[in-house]
């Protein structure tokens, strides 16, 4: 069974169509067909949330995860981040929680904060 | 008074891509005032992932690709104040703002490039029925204390209308641990792009109520459940088809409006968009006064926003040298069928680059049709597209070439042929 | 006999007068009682003065052209309307006296604004018939059909919210004690004096005057039956953001009805165009809601004498419950059985125009002789004046900034509304602990954004100012809270 799928890469949105040999048709780009044969055998997402600061200005700082983690981690992710507080100076970049939620990959800043 | 070359109004993405174009084009007295306490205006507040891919071929959160472009203004050493107010500015270029160090300054610019975003419509400009209770907030300001403050503004959520931001915010609450049951929308068709259907509805199986509104809120102080109703093709909600949700929260994802008071109030020509009518240097009616960003009108992507803060910045540089000039032979642009609005509003024959661009929004989402550019009632170029919706800006690329004559240049969508 | 300084500091004892209600008619009667040496007490049950029907309604000082001669309303709206610039002075209040036009579509109409005239000059107000020319030259945008109009030049527009906090202000600096969120739940007759009890506290007074808008009725009826009876009728508006050119100069008036003075069409002390009321009967005086047959309705009638108002400009509807009384007058009068119990009822419009009369009269006509109270030696009639850098030239602000940098940070963006501003109206007597009462006051959220930008800002500010957190700042109403949780 051809699986639909609409593409979550860039804005473009595209429909795309996967069939049972993974094959990827409607993409508009090679990152179509990338991301139609991993949807349909290991879903992932990067994921954007905050943690708490020891910031004067900014009571959060906001992270992503470095890669996509599984779909199923998410809401695992959620938690350990919620969890954490980091101090400030912080960069771009900086991990925040190592190999969070057992993902593989790691929760990252994305902004500066210096104070 | 004091004297600038190029005043900037807004640092977020528009102004700050303007500044550094202006830069990079010789201009070297340039001050940008930026009313909040950061650069990157709205991107502060949108830390989730998906721009920048035009741009830096990458894809970044709000706050990285902000960074980016406050650490290019910081590099050039573009002079920027933060929690600096613009209360005014006048048809002469002076250019009145306000902050706490300086206290209220005149500045009389060469050239003004205004960068001001846009603003969310609200529950006051539609006037949803029922009792006006607290929990009614825009997506917009919710993100706000969630992404800046670190606050939840409610525990069970339902959102009118599909827009991005509402979208977004869907994942996010969900994500902090909201239920949110449901996003009502008043058209038959989504207004937030397809991944965001996907990724901030579908995967945590958040309904979509197409032709829904809400009929109505129900609470004493704070809300506590709202009524949709499904609406007719005049987009009437229709009697008996009520669903009746729980909810402390109804977030507000029902479009975005350009913040252009600045140039209204002094009568500055409007285009459809609601943002100033410029030409196709981003120049307003007035000589050395440009538009640019979701001031002039409301883009999908902030790519977008910021090439066109490049366009203004480099107009900008142009004007100060003395270059850009007014002729006297122009083309005026008309949304035809199916089009919301046309940027540039106008096209000046004799001082148009050779490669122009024109965006637009179309009034509703239309399969198998031409974009049709007709001067003057003759076809000068068209092109086809399976698909094109309203949530997605239109950008076309038209060769001056191609503008022969004085006239009018409408922008219409005509079906094609079925054989 | 000896009193324990103890006793006067813990038990302050018998008050003089406690006011029920504080709506710009009990804020009235607070400010003219505070010029006499006496302990008056202010309950509210609300969490800020003015909250219910002081705070939506159409903001009109009305001339007097309407009320039927040897009214109540004749008398105290007229009178009023003669004190509003020197009260609007005193207290730091936007007034205008822009005058109003009472407006003819039809020929028909014409024999009523005959009669508008006759009443209005029984009444003592000055006024002037329009041809359909010289109302279109006044009113570019009217109906080009205006067959004729009244022009009352003495008509005025207020702004409602400082008026009222300003009043009340101005009562609590002269010494008027003020309880908010306070509702009175009895109030008995005990010997020569009133037990008046809260859901809070009791108190004990030798005077009651009963200003209880909406809910008078149910404060009358706790010392004795009454013959009338207060219904809630709702009106509903629209509000459009001030943008130029202008849309109407004056305030236009229908012809009036039994349903009272029709949809008008105005613009506000603040610019914006205010369109409406609808006039229904309701069964609650807690419905506030508002409805879209209603509104379509406010739209169609408005357009009739306004045709082109550009509604894309619309920031807001609301909805406001007029106290209307069953007797069809104001009621201002002690009760039947006792002098010292006076109800102050039935203030539906031109109650906002009368209401500085009506305070001044309760005080100095109903409750003053009750009492015999000195002259207050530290009655001041004006509130600290409020700074508005709005109105100042730029050499101006430039200084006050300079002075108090708080005035340079612009929180709202839409009304250019200072830090300085909302921290000015934290410093004052008359508590604002809510956002609404911040808006109110200050105009900051009253804008185009509706408090998109600058509500975090100002919920921030009340957090800090009060040492709350912001989970407990509220929007307005009890339970009204903004915030549910931190998020992490």
């Amino acid at each position: 069974m051809p699986t639909e799928l609409t593409c979550i890469i860039c804005p473009n949105g595209c429909h795309l169509t996967v069939d049972d040999n993974l094959n990827v048709t409607g993409n508009k780009c090679p990152r179509g067909v990338a991301y139609g044969k991993q949807e349909v055998t290991d879903p992932r997402r990067t994921i954007t949330t905050t943690v708490r600061t020891n910031s004067k200005t900014f009571a959060v700082c906001p992270v992503k995860t470095r890669e996509a983690v599984a779909k199923k981690l998410i809401f695992k992710v959620m938690e350990e981040a919620n969890k954490t507080t980091i101090a400030v100076p912080v960069h771009i970049g900086d991990v925040v929680v190592k190999d969070i939620a057992g993902s593989g990959t790691d929760l990252v800043a994305t902004r500066d904060i210096e104070e | 008074m004091i004297n600038r070359d190029l005043v900037i109004i807004g640092g977020g993405s528009a102004g700050m891509a303007a500044a550094v174009a202006a830069y990079d084009h010789g201009v070297r007295d340039i001050l940008i005032l930026e009313r909040t306490d950061l650069l990157g205006g709205i991107l502060n507040q949108c830390i989730h992932n998906g721009f920048g891919l035009h741009e830096f071929n990458e894809e970044l959160t709000g706050p990285e690709f902000l960074t980016r472009f406050a650490n290019q203004v910081k590099e050039r050493g573009i002079e920027y104040k933060l929690g600096s107010y613009v209360s005014s500015i006048t048809r002469d270029k002076v250019v009145t703002y306000s902050n706490e160090e300086d206290g209220a300054v005149q500045i009389q610019a060469k050239a003004i490039i205004v960068a001001a975003g846009c603003y969310e419509r609200n529950a006051g400009a539609i006037g949803i029925p029922g009792d006006r209770v607290a929990g009614i907030i825009t997506a917009g300001q919710a993100q706000l204390y969630l992404n800046e403050y670190g606050y939840m503004v409610g525990k069970k959520v339902f959102i009118l209308g599909s827009g991005d931001i509402g979208l977004i915010m869907a994942r996010r609450m969900t994500l902090e641990g909201a239920k949110v049951l449901g996003v009502a929308e008043l058209m038959p068709y989504s207004n937030g792009l397809n991944r965001n259907i996907q990724q901030c509805l579908k995967d945590f199986d958040i309904p979509l109520y197409l032709s829904h509104t809400v009929s109505k809120t129900i609470g004493k102080g704070k809300l506590e459940a709202i009524e949709i109703s499904q609406v007719d093709e005049k987009l009437r909600p229709i009697p008996g088809t009520e669903k009746r949700f729980e909810c402390d929260t109804l977030l507000l994802s029902i479009g975005l409006i350009p913040n252009n008071g600045l140039l209204d109030n002094i009568g500055v020509a409007q285009g459809r968009s609601r943002g100033s009518a410029v030409n196709e240097h981003l120049e307003t009616e007035i000589d050395g006064i440009f538009s640019c960003g979701n001031v002039l009108h409301v883009h999908d992507l902030v790519d977008w926003v910021v090439s066109e803060g490049k366009v203004a910045g480099e107009a900008a540089a142009l004007y100060l040298e003395g270059k850009l000039n007014r002729g006297s032979k122009k083309i005026v642009t008309v949304a035809g069928d199916g089009v919301g609005y046309v940027v540039p509003a106008e096209v000046d024959l004799e001082e148009a680059p050779e490669k122009l661009q024109f965006k637009f929004r179309c009034r509703k989402p239309t399969k198998n049709v031409y974009i049709t550019y007709s001067l003057n009632g003759n076809v000068i170029k068209r092109f086809y597209k399976q698909t094109i919706i309203p949530s997605e800006m239109e950008i076309d690329p038209i060769p001056k070439s191609l503008l022969t004559e004085e006239g009018t240049l409408t922008v219409s969508l005509t079906p094609k042929e079925v054989k | 006999m000896h009193v324990s300084p103890y006793i006067v500091l813990y038990f302050p004892g018998m008050k003089d007068v406690i006011i029920i209600g504080a709506g710009v008619v009990g804020s009235f009667v607070a400010r003219y009682l505070s010029r006499y040496e006496l302990k008056t007490l202010v309950l509210e049950k609300e969490n800020d003065v003015g909250n219910v029907t002081s705070m939506a309604n159409s903001a009109i000082v009305h001339s007097g052209d309407d009320p039927v001669p040897g009214t109540k309303k004749a008398r105290f709206n007229v009178e009023g309307n003669r004190m509003y610039p020197e009260v609007c002075k005193e207290l730091d209040v936007s007034f205008e006296q822009c005058g109003s036009l009472n407006v003819a579509i039809l020929d028909s109409q014409i024999e009523k604004l005959k009669v508008l005239e006759e009443r209005a000059k029984a009444n003592g107000v000055p006024t002037r018939m329009l041809s359909a020319e010289e109302a279109k030259a006044m009113e570019p945008n009217i109906n080009p059909e205006v067959k004729a109009a009244l022009y009352c030049p003495t008509a005025g527009i207020v702004n409602p919210f400082t008026l009222t906090a300003h009043a009340m202000e101005n009562a609590v600096d002269n010494g008027v004690e003020l309880h908010l969120s306070e509702g009175v739940t009895d109030v008995k007759k005990v010997g020569d004096h009133y037990l008046v009890t809260t859901d809070k506290d009791s108190y004990e007074c030798k005077v009651v005057v009963n200003c209880a808008g909406l809910y008078s009725e149910e404060i009358a009826k706790m010392i004795e039956p009454v013959q009338w009876s207060i219904k809630p009728r709702k009106g509903e508006y629209y509000v459009l953001d001030h943008y130029a050119p202008g849309l109407v100069n004056h305030v236009l008036f229908p012809l009036p009805s039994e349903k009272g003075k029709g949809i008008l069409v105005m613009m506000t002390t603040s610019g914006n165009y205010l369109i409406g009321p609808s006039s229904e009967f309701v069964d609650s005086k807690e419905d506030f809601s508002t409805d879209s047959l209603t509104l379509a309705d406010v739209k169609r009638q408005a357009t009739e004498l306004v045709p082109n108002i550009p509604f894309r400009e619309q920031i807001r509807v609301f909805a406001g419950l007029r106290a209307t009384p069953t007797t069809g007058d104001f009621i201002i009068e002690p009760s039947k059985k006792y002098k010292d119990f006076i109800n102050v009822a039935g203030i539906e419009s031109p109650g906002l125009a009368s209401s500085p009369a009506i305070g001044k009269y309760v005080a100095e006509t109903l409750v003053k002789p009750l009492l015999n109270p000195k002259e207050n030696p530290t009655y001041k009639a004006s509130v600290r004046k409020y700074v508005k850098p709005l109105k100042m030239s730029i050499e101006e602000r430039n200084e006050l900034i300079k002075k108090d940098p708080r005035y340079g940070k612009v929180i709202c963006n839409c009304e250019k509304i200072s830090l300085g501003e909302i921290e000015d109206v934290l410093s004052r007597s008359v508590p604002a602990y809510t956002i609404k009462a911040i808006k109110k006051r200050t105009r900051a959220g009253f804008g185009k954004c509706q408090g998109g930008f600058c509500q975090p800002q100002v919920l921030l500010l009340l957090a800090k100012h009060y040492h709350k957190s912001p989970l407990e700042i509220l929007y307005d109403k009890e339970g009204s809270n903004v915030l549910d949780k931190e998020s992490k």
